[in-house]
This record gives structure tokens, sequence and C-alpha cells, in this order.
């Protein structure tokens, strides 16, 4: 991952890259600055920044930046206004580009070329890279550069992405000095729509001179299409895709979820073992390694997830499935678009609120983060396990459904119906009335390749490691304090955690459960369950001063709470579990996905406010049924 | 009547006359024009998603574009016969 280095090759010239989404101009940003960066078919994948350093045959530095991908100069979409607003000279702390490279498609030269007539206009030094020149001749197409650079009065050089040479054409373009040379700006500013039908023109008539004026025909493509987007057929190859893909995240990932368990246990009791026992040992033991260690159990959920939403973004797949979801996901108020970060958030939000990055409209997006949390995520199961296994008596039902299965499965649906019906408030109640269009494109499939999807894999894995476990482990080294100082006074008899900060915060915030049912204890545990869901049960174990250790904690709290809670108390705790703002780390995900503190605090408070409804009227209705 | 790309059959090849967006959307126009949607294009339904036909896949040029039928009730067309002089496009 380069993102940082961004700031760091401040002197030499600079190159911007621009093209319609889809031509390979990301493809070829990475052929030319070797830089790892994703590339993907995904229409307005590049939301982000991407600047390289280029080094050119004669030995000339020239910093390179990918801008995100635009159909014209007059945007429509943030990322789109970022593309205008560098070209022009209008984005803030960006310096105006000295050369602009075309990237276009050689097989849509029809749609692409407006966009290098509309650039040109601009007067900044421009040259063409005609790409995917390869595609192109498979296809029959045969495009005379020469005569197109006649007729553009531009340079046009071949260039094929992905192909290790494939660049070098535009590499020796660059080290002429007239390339650089600055034409005078056309400008006569006419309105948009004269401008786009004047340029359609102009490029119809250069086509029709270069004989390449007839639409050619996707046929692998359509093929692919007849099957994947068949009003019936595609919808349940849809599902199954998605099932697999759900199968997958869990059950791949659990094998080296439990070796990262026991490593981490391991390590742990190898550290206790060589540091003396006291604060020290506690807080390397109890918060540093525990707490990274409860990050990067996620690691391989993450790691497949991301693996195959990588292949069906760079195959092409990923805006098939928005098409097929669209009218689905319509009703609420949302794209399409917003389905599989709902769905990565089944395994774990952070992944999905990072999913949420190619969704283009903002408002979608940032409905789509608000929501995400509310799938129930893996860390809640353990949580689940126990107070089912507690509560819920192992019987058969309705003739053959298992009992503590159906309420597993009714929990995991409270959670869903609850994230539409927050969709739809606001959507009825934020939206304008008209919805964001659609108007998707839907790229030629390519097979994905593999060096793009590593890369890509790396950067998300980069992210979720250094970002999002930092902050983990920050907080939780800080509730690990929370829970451990002061030190229980001398001969106290409860356990030390009771007589601590966290203890003492769980005791304020008993006074606040109350209503709802929960005891001190449950309120305590909450405190240190505000780092991980799953944090909770050993909480619980601790506050019921029980000195087994991870999976056992559950399979011996299990008969303790089950006689000491009711069942209107249980059953309020899950009902909180199904909505609360739990983790912090997702939180801060949403802090740095939205740029602020406004939508995590809006979304605490939501989310706080609907557990807590849920859990009230949970308790009282079970309260009112004699379950107290 | 004019007849609108959401009205036509699947694979029912067609020339774009014009794009008249909603009065409440006319950014619409420009839009559907930047991304292919020009008076000349010629344009084909490829399939429609179900229930109720909404959104389209829609072939314009060389490029396929999913549209919701609204979007789609924008791009006024005429049968292909009915232009003659199109017969290069």
């Amino acid at each position: 991952m380069k993102q940082s280095v961004v700031h760091v090759h401040l002197g030499g010239p600079l190159l911007a890259l621009v093209g319609n989404p889809n031509c390979g101009k990301t493809a070829l940003f990475n052929r030319l600055t070797g830089s790892h960066q994703k590339v993907a078919n995904y229409a307005g994948v590049t939301v982000e920044r991407k600047e390289g350093k280029l080094v050119t045959p004669a030995g000339k530095n020239l910093r390179v930046l990918d801008l995100p991908g635009t159909y014209s100069l007059h945007p429509r979409s943030p990322d789109e206004k970022v593309t205008c607003d560098v070209l022009t000279g209008h984005a803030e702390g960006e310096k105006r580009p000295d050369l602009v490279v075309c990237v276009v498609d050689a097989t849509n030269l029809r749609r692409n070329l407006r966009l290098v007539l509309a650039v040109k206009r601009l007067g900044l030094p421009c040259v063409v890279a005609l790409n995917m020149t390869d595609l192109a001749a498979q296809s029959g197409i045969r495009v005379d550069g020469a005569a197109l650079s006649a007729a553009l009065g531009l340079p046009v050089v071949n260039t094929v992405a992905v192909n290790a040479d494939g660049a070098a054409a535009l590499l020796t373009l660059l080290d002429r000095p007239a390339t650089w040379q600055r034409t005078a700006p056309l400008g006569d500013r006419a309105s948009a729509a004269d401008t786009i039908e004047a340029d359609h023109e102009v490029v119809r008539r250069i086509l029709q001179g270069l004989g390449l004026d007839k639409a050619i025909p996707h046929l692998a493509s359509d093929r692919i299409d007849r099957v994947v987007l068949h009003p019936l057929a595609g919808p349940p190859l849809l599902a199954v895709i998605l099932f697999l893909i759900f199968q997958a995240v869990f059950a791949w990932a659990e094998t080296p979820m439990n070796w990262i368990e026991t490593a981490t246990e391991l390590l742990g009791n190898a550290v206790a073992g060589l540091l003396p026992p006291g604060w020290l040992q506690s807080l390397v033991v109890d918060g540093v390694i525990a707490g990274a260690g409860g990050v990067v159990v996620f690691l391989p959920q993450i790691i497949i997830l991301f693996f195959f939403i990588l292949v069906l973004e760079e195959s092409g797949y990923l805006p098939r499935a928005a098409f097929l979801l669209d009218r689905l996901m319509g009703g609420v108020g949302l794209s399409g678009r917003s389905f599989i970060p709902l769905l990565s958030s089944f395994a774990c939000a952070i992944p999905g609120i990072m999913a949420a990055r190619t969704i283009t409209n903002t408002r979608d997006r940032l409905v789509t983060i608000m929501i995400a949390p509310m799938m129930t995520c893996s860390a809640r199961l353990p949580v689940y396990a126990l107070l089912i296994g507690a509560f819920v008596p192992h019987r058969r039902i309705w003739g053959g459904l298992e009992l503590q299965g159906m309420v597993l499965f009714c929990l995991y649906v409270a959670g869903i119906v609850g994230a539409l019906v927050v969709a739809w408030l606001l959507k009825r109640f934020t939206a304008r009335k008209l919805m964001h269009p659609l108007m998707m494109e839907l790229p030629i499939y390519h097979w994905p390749r593999l060096r793009n999807i590593a890369i890509g894999l790396w950067q998300r894995v980069m992210i979720f490691m250094r970002r999002v476990g930092g902050i983990i482990l920050a907080l939780t080294v800080l509730l690990w304090f929370l829970a451990s100082f002061p030190a229980p006074p001398a001969g106290a008899t409860g356990a030390p955690i009771e007589y601590s900060f966290a203890g003492m915060l769980g005791h304020a915030l008993a006074v606040v459960f109350g209503p709802i049912g929960f005891n001190w204890q449950i309120s305590i545990s909450l405190v240190p369950g505000m780092a991980a869901r799953e944090v909770v049960v050993s909480a619980l174990g601790t506050v019921y001063a029980l000195s087994a250790t991870g999976n056992d904690t559950a399979g011996a709290l299990a008969p303790l709470i089950a006689h000491s809670w009711s069942l209107a108390t249980a059953l309020s705790l899950l009902a909180w579990f199904v909505f609360a703002p739990q983790c912090l780390a997702t939180l801060a995900t949403v802090k740095r996905e939205t740029g602020g503190w406004t939508m995590p605090l809006i979304m605490a408070g939501y989310l706080f406010a609907l557990a807590y409804l849920a859990s009230f009227i949970t308790y009282r209705l079970a309260l009112a049924a004699g379950w107290g | 009547m004019t007849l609108t790309l959401d009205q036509l059959p699947d694979l029912q090849s067609c020339t774009v006359t014009q794009v008249a967006p909603p009065a409440s959307a006319p950014e619409w126009h420009d839009w559907l024009e930047e991304i292919g949607f020009l008076p000349g294009e010629r344009v084909m339904v490829m399939t429609r998603a179900l229930p109720g036909g909404d959104p389209l896949v829609v072939r314009v040029g060389s490029s396929t574009f999913a549209l919701r039928r609204v979007e789609a009730a924008c791009v006024q067309v005429v049968k292909e016969h009915g232009m003659a002089d199109e017969a290069t496009a």
C-alpha cells in the first residue's frame, strides 16, 4: 500500500491519468508506477486519490496521479468532481497537472473519445493512450493511430496495460519535450448539452473517417449475461453465490481462527511465565496480547470475505449483482450496491463498512454504513450461544424444528428487519423524493488477475491491521486499565473488577439498565464488552468470579446465570445485543470512513436508543408473561 | 405517441431521437447523454429484472448499462427502419 507515499514526491512535473470508468486506467497506472493499487471492473471504484512515481527511460522524474474515472467533465458524483476540479486547477491543495494522459478504451472509442475532446478544450498538454488494443484486435478493431492522432490533433500511443511492456510507447512519448508544450485553450464555453452533442458529432465523423463506426457486439460477455442476468435464473444463481461465500467465510475461517486463538493463549501463558505477577504482567497478557489476539482472530474471515468480493469485482459480476438486487434494496431507499457491504457485515461490521466505499452515492453510502452494525456479526455468536444455551430449552417444536436454532434465527431476522426499518425511515424523512439514479455500467467480463486480487487483499489486510487494529488495541488497553484499577482493597470479598473503575461505571450503569432488567453484574460486563462483543462472556465470567478462561467460561457460566437471572432478563439482554452499538472498533471505523465524529456519534446514539427500547419492550412483555 | 426505451420489446434495435428528462430531474438529460444515449445512437433492451421489469439492461453503442425504468422512459426512440439515414450507425 503506497497511500502514504503520496506527499513524498513533491518534485517533478505532474502527470494525470483521465478516462472513462472501466477503461483500464488504473491498470495502466499500476503499469507506469509499479505502485500497489487496485484494478477492478466495478464502475467508479477509484474514489481515493492515488499518486505514484515514475522514472522515464531518459531518467526524468514524474509524479503520476490516477484521477477517478468519469464520463464527462460535468461531475455527477463526488469522485467525478475531484477529476474535474484537478483538471481545471480548482482542487484544494492540488497542483494543476502539467500533462494529461487521456486513457481510452480502444473497444469503445465512440463514448471514450468525447471525454478526450472535452479534456483537450481545457488547454492542458494532452496525449491519448489507446488502451486495451489487444482486446480491440481480438474483436477485429484495428485503430490507425496516426490517422486518429491527425483527426484529434493530439499524440496517440497504443498501450496494453496488462502486459509488462504495454506502456513502452507512452514512456517514450513522455521523454519528448514537445509532449509537454501547452496549447491554447479552445474554450468556447457552450452549454453542456450542446457540447456533448457537438462532441458526439465530431467523434462520429472521426470514427467514420477511420472506418470504425460499427458497434461491435461482446459475444462472450453477452453469452454469460444471458444466464447471469436472466430474470428467472439470475437471482437464484446470485443466491447460490452469496450462500457459498457466506458458508466459506464461516467454515473455512474456523480452523485458522482456532489456531490464532490457541497461539494467543500459548503466547499469553509463555509471557505470563516470563514476567513477575503484577500490573505489568496483567497489562501485557490481559491487555496487549489478549487485545491483539481479539483483533487478529477476525483476520481469516476478513481475508476470505474480501477475496470473494475482489474476485466478483474484478470479474465484473459485482455490478450485475447490484443490478439484480436493485429492486429489492430500492424498496427501502437503497441501491443494489449496498447489498455486498451489508452481507459482509454478517462476518464483521468493520469490513462491511470498509466495503461501502464501492457505493458512489454519498447518501446511500452513509445509510449503508449506519445500518451495517445491525447485521448480526460473528462476534455476537458467543454471547447468543451462552444465553440461548442457558435459557432456551433444548427441544423440538413444530415437527422437528430446533427451538434453540429458531431463537438464533429470529435474532438474525430481528437485526435485518431493524436495519430495513431504519433505512426505510431514513428514506421517508431524509431522501429527496427522487431516488439517486442507477445508470450503472455493466462492464465486459474479465478473468480476475491474481496479481490484482493479491494487491487488493494486501491493501485490505493492511487497512484492517494497521488502522483498525491500532485503534482496537488502544481501546483494549484502555478498558483493561479501567477493569484493573484501582486494585481491590485489602480483605475484599468480591471479584476484583467490582472495585475497579469499570466496576464503578457498571454500578452506575446498573441504575440506567435497571428498567430493562440488567443487574449490576451484566452492567459491569458491558463495559469491557465495548472492546468486542464476545468479551462480555469472559467479563461475566470474571464478575461471577470464575477463574476459567475462554470456552470453559461459557460452559461453567451457563448453569450459573440460568440459576440467578430471570428469563425476562436473558431475553432483554438478547434484544440488547441485536441493536447495541457495542464495539468501539466499529465506531472508530465509521469515524475513519466518514471523516468525522458526527456519524459515529449519531450511530452510537440511535443504536443505543434502539437497543434500550427493544430491551425495554422485551423485558416488560416477558414480565407480563410471567417470566420474571 | 412517442416510443420510449422502456416500452421496447427485448432485443429490438432502435435509434435514439432525444432524451426528455422528467421535470423533477432535468440533470438526467446530460447524464444520460454522457453515458451514450445521444440522438442517432442505436439502443436495445437486453433483458429486464423480475419482478416488474425494473431495472433494465440496455445496450447503447458498445456499452452496456443498467437503467431503472423511469430512467429508460426518458430516452425517446424510433424503430430502426424508420431512420434510413442512420443505417451506418
